[in-house]
Order: C-alpha cells, then structure tokens, then sequence
C-alpha cells in the first residue's frame, strides 16, 4: 500500500498544491489537511509546505503554530511520525519548539530565488537516507525570512550531533549561520528544510530531479520502520 | 481605556539588517553621527476590563515575542505615551 502524507494547508499557504503533486509522482498518496482540523486522519506522514500562512504576521510562523492541527501535528512528531517543514514550514516548526532557532530577515533584506547547490550532509533522517553523505544536490530556494539563526552552544550541538542535515554551498543566499540550509530533531523524525525539493521532482520545471530523494527517503524510512515492526 | 503596551526587540547579538539599512539611508538627508539603529515593534493590548499584566506577559511570551532571538517588555501605558503620540502628531502636522 502507498505511503499517505498529508499536506497543510494554512490561510496563506503556496506550496502545498506542489508538494501534494510531488508525493504523488513519486510514488506516495497525498492528502490534505486543513490548518482548522484537530485530526491527522492516519496519516503516515505529514508535510508542512512552504508560502505565507497568516500572511506572515508578527514573525513568519508565529501564527500558524497555534492553529489547531499544529496539536496534532507535534503530538505525532513527538511520537516519531516524520514531518517535513519545508520553507514556512522550517519556520513554524522552529516557532513550534519542533526544532531548535530561528529564521530571520535575509542579512542583505532581499529575496532571494534561485537554484541553489546544496550539500546534504546528515543521512540520518527520515527525509534524507536515500542521499549519500556529501552529496551535492541542486533545487530551489525562495525566501525573504531564511536566515537560520540559534546561539553558538545550540549550532554546536546540532554539529555534534549530526543534525545539520544540508548546508548552502556555491553561496549562503540568505546569510544562514554555519551555511545551514536544513536541521532535524534528535530523532531524525522531523527535518526543517529552507530550500524546496518539491520543486525539483521533474525535467520540466525543476532544475533537477534532486528533489525526489527527500520522498523517496520518507518511503525507504516508512518501508523499513513497517519491517521492524512486524519483526 | 487604559492599555497594555509591549515592545519586541532583537536581541543585541542578533543581526539587524532593517536597522542598518535605515542606518545608511540617514547620510542621505544630511544626519550624520549616528553609529547604530535597531527596529523593535510595539504592540498595543486592551482588555476588557483593568488590565491583566499577568496576561499580557502570557502572551508576550507565547506570541508576540519568540525568545529564542528577541526580549521584550511589558507595562501599562503611561502619561509619557500619551504626551509622547501628541508631540509626533504635532511634529508630522509641522
């Protein structure tokens, strides 16, 4: 049977229409899920897309952790579901306490799209497994609020422990601090990512095909948590 | 009505760029001696009844400040405020 990942959609939201087209062409089903529902409806998965929920009042995200899926969603998340926050949805997950720090103003103030080279640098997650260590992988990034901020005990921490999952190369676009394009939480579960794979899952619109290995990595995770189950 | 008045700030070790850039627009218009401009935000909370500083604290710090890269501040709206928003309204009618 498919993997089923359920896509948010928030007042503002832009991306989930992509990302729903993504776990769908490669190979998952996708569901959407309404920022006013208090329910996953069984999910295996979720994803937290990228735009502008509540039109980025006060700070990007601050409104949308409080939106009754957001419940659920840290709910599942701490309970090991995987949960992808790409864009926005990096941002919500830090102002969720998901994840630690924070994203702010680009340090040169403009938005920044292009396509980006990335290097992913934790294999360790529910998102990235499917990549080798170093990989470099090109897809977009697009923000105005991508800065990657936390104080230096926490940046040294997420070093120590692995969970700098990517990191810009070829030019911070956003003046991240350490070059961070991505993080996980402890338990690889939940992963924030700035730059879009879902994007990059064709010829035809994407720079690449990079970004399928984000989905295929939650379908690998998902297979492989399914066969130690049943042991 | 009395109010509630918080304001947000970065934290100093953290970068402003719309502080800087208003910074280096000043020389434009001839101020000069100026070394460093941060931007906050103010919000303005009114309850129904007195009030609640407890409360606003609440929410100063669940949602209009995100600690992790800001500090805030939390009173009641003083006379100073008051004299302060009729000054700049004096001033912008000049």
């Amino acid at each position: 049977m498919s993997v089923v990942v359920g896509v948010v959609t928030f007042p503002g939201s832009l991306d989930d229409r992509d990302a729903m087209r993504a776990v769908r062409r490669c190979g998952g089903t996708a569901i959407r899920l309404w920022h006013a529902d208090d329910s996953l409806y069984g999910v295996d998965a979720v994803i937290l897309p990228g735009g502008f929920s509540y039109g980025d009042y006060l700070r990007c995200g601050a409104i949308a952790r409080f939106a009754p899926v957001m419940e659920a969603v840290a709910d599942a998340a701490r309970g090991g579901m995987p949960v992808l926050g790409i864009c926005n949805g990096f941002q919500i997950l830090c102002e969720a306490h998901l994840l630690p720090g924070a994203l702010v103003r680009n340090e040169h103030l403009h938005f920044r799209t292009r396509d980006q080279r990335l290097r992913i640098e934790s294999v360790s997650s529910a998102w990235t497994n499917a990549f080798t260590p170093g990989q470099e992988i090109v897809i977009p990034v697009k923000n105005g609020e991508g800065r990657y901020v936390a104080d230096a005990k926490t940046l040294d921490a997420l070093e120590a422990e692995n969970r700098v999952i990517a990191r810009y190369v070829d030019g911070n676009p956003n003046g991240s601090l350490r070059d961070i394009a991505g993080i996980r939480n402890e338990a690889g579960n939940v992963v924030g990512l700035m730059p879009h794979p879902e994007h990059a899952i064709e010829a035809l619109t994407g720079p690449s095909l990079d970004g399928q290995g984000f989905f295929h990595s939650l379908f690998r995770h998902l297979a492989g948590a399914g066969a130690a189950a049943a042991r | 009505m009395a109010r509630v008045v918080v304001d947000v700030m970065l934290k100093p070790e953290i970068l402003d760029p719309q502080g800087q850039a208003v910074a280096s627009a000043l020389p434009r218009f001839g101020v000069t001696g100026v070394t460093s401009v941060r931007v906050g935000k103010r919000i303005e909370i009114e309850f129904a009844g007195t009030p609640d500083l407890e409360q606003a604290r609440l929410i100063a710090d669940k949602l209009l400040a995100n600690p992790v890269i800001e500090t805030y501040t939390v009173r009641l709206e003083d006379e100073a405020d008051g004299a302060r928003s009729q000054a700049t309204t004096a001033g912008a009618a000049a």
